[in-house]
């Protein structure tokens, strides 16, 4: 299953530790944390369920590109970690 | 000394006694602070990751993360756009800008945000319903302005003789009153006045950027603006309004009127649009007790040289016996006043940027 982390400075303001969760895409692999943390969606993504401006993910080390609907595309052993943009905030 | 909580750019600041007895939420801005029959509600904006609300039933002492307002889902096929700018309004909460307590049901709050929804609690802030009757109209989409990306509700007025009379200010949107509690809407604000539209438009009612609106609480009928133009104030709940000169200006952002007496309000002026800083770089708040007819320049323990403190529309605030004022400034300044602001007393100089004040 792809694993998700979470940014130190995320932790600080709600406990999101790492996740194995089952998806194929990020927005799956997403929605099953969420699912299991409600609190931490909004952290995330904003009302309309796409990434915050000021959030990114990246898998295997590369931001991804669907920053809306989330669909890309996620590897059963995915490395799937969220962190700030440095892009104000 | 009552209890005062100061909302800044990093943290919130709960003042007893004249000290600074507590810091929450250090490095966190805190952008709106209620509190209601012993319960703190806490507005927080995380930069990265949205803004929250928090509440305390212990003074503070503990919070509990409490829901935000949220949107809901963005119709398919929607274009949402202003008009003016071409640019998409988010569905979807930036900033709380405003929290009120309904006077008459404990549980029940009002919150104003950025973009400019409308948002009814009736359970504490467990849950929040957006005013889709407001949010729906055509006339949303012609607000503007107001200082950030997108225009917003920044005063919420609920009549205390009857709760489903609301009154919001927009900046920039002018003033919108419900007489059944967000069913319907009613665009008002006959006599405010905005010089920066072209002449046509100067009086339209939808062009007007009112700063901050405050509501007196013994006679509701009675509020004030402090408006980008200048001051205004009506007496029929908004309906009209009429403009009034004060020296040394009429413009600034924050208002408060005294709880029992409609003719008593006060002001803290600046320079206006392109400086905003105090006139002459002396930090005065104006007073007025006759309705706006007069106004005195309060000075006595403010700074008179070299001060650049702006005071934003939350402020300033007065307590419920209309003797206490607390200010705070964008410069991290924080006075109170005992007498009326006859004189002030500092309480830090060196505060993050203060958002906003709320006796309690």
């Amino acid at each position: 299953m792809p694993r998700v982390t979470f940014t130190a400075n995320l932790r600080r303001h709600v406990d999101c530790p790492p996740a194995d969760v089952p998806g194929s895409t990020v927005g799956e692999a997403l929605a099953a944390v969420f699912a299991h943390s409600p609190g931490l969606r909004g952290y995330i993504v904003d009302d309309q369920g796409a990434l915050r401006r000021h959030v990114v993910v990246f898998v295997g080390g590369e931001a991804i590109r669907d920053r809306v609907r989330l669909t890309d595309a996620v590897a059963s052993d995915a490395e799937i970690a969220v962190f700030q943009a440095l892009s104000g905030g | 000394m009552d209890t005062v909580l100061i909302g800044t750019r990093k943290g919130l600041f709960t003042l007893r006694g004249g000290e600074v007895a507590r810091v929450s939420f250090l490095g966190a801005a805190v952008t709106a602070v209620l509190a209601r029959d012993g319960v703190l509600y806490a507005a927080v904006g995380h930069g990265h990751f949205g803004a929250k609300l928090h509440r305390s039933r212990d003074r503070g002492e503990t919070w509990e993360e409490v829901a935000a307002p949220k949107w809901p889902e963005k119709p398919a096929g929607v274009d949402d756009r202003s008009p003016m700018t071409g640019a998409a309004w988010p569905w979807s909460l930036d900033q709380i800008w405003t929290l009120e307590a309904d006077p008459r049901a404990p549980d029940a709050l009002w919150c104003g945000t950025i973009p400019g929804g409308l948002f009814h609690s009736a359970d504490g802030g467990g849950s929040w319903r957006l005013l889709r009757s407001l949010w729906d109209l055509p006339e949303r989409r012609q607000w503007f302005g107001g200082g950030y990306d997108f225009p917003g509700i920044h005063s919420v007025c609920v009549d205390p003789r009857d709760d489903a009379r609301v009154l919001v200010g927009v900046s920039t949107g002018g003033v919108w009153v419900t007489e059944d509690g967000g069913e319907s809407w009613t665009l008002r604000g006959q006599g405010l006045r905005a010089e920066y539209m072209p002449p046509e438009r100067q009086f339209d009612p939808l062009a007007q950027d009112t700063h901050r609106i405050v509501r007196c609480a013994a006679a509701p009928d009675a509020l004030w603006a402090q408006h980008h133009n200048g001051i205004f104030r009506s007496t029929d709940g908004g309906g009209s309004w009429s403009e009034i000169k004060a020296k040394p200006s009429s413009f600034g952002f924050a208002v408060a009127v005294h709880p029992r007496d409609p003719e008593t309000a006060w002001f803290v002026p600046a320079i206006k649009d392109e400086f905003r800083v105090p006139v002459d770089a002396q930090l005065v708040v104006t007073r007025t007790r006759d309705s706006g007819k007069t106004f005195e320049s309060l000075r006595e323990g403010l700074p008179q040289k070299h001060a650049y403190d702006l005071i934003y529309r939350h402020g300033l605030d007065v307590d419920e016996t209309g003797e206490m004022l607390a200010m705070g400034s964008t410069t991290g300044s924080l006075w109170v006043s005992e007498r009326q602001g006859e004189s002030w007393s500092v309480i830090s100089h060196h505060l993050p940027p203060i958002y906003c004040v709320r006796i309690s």
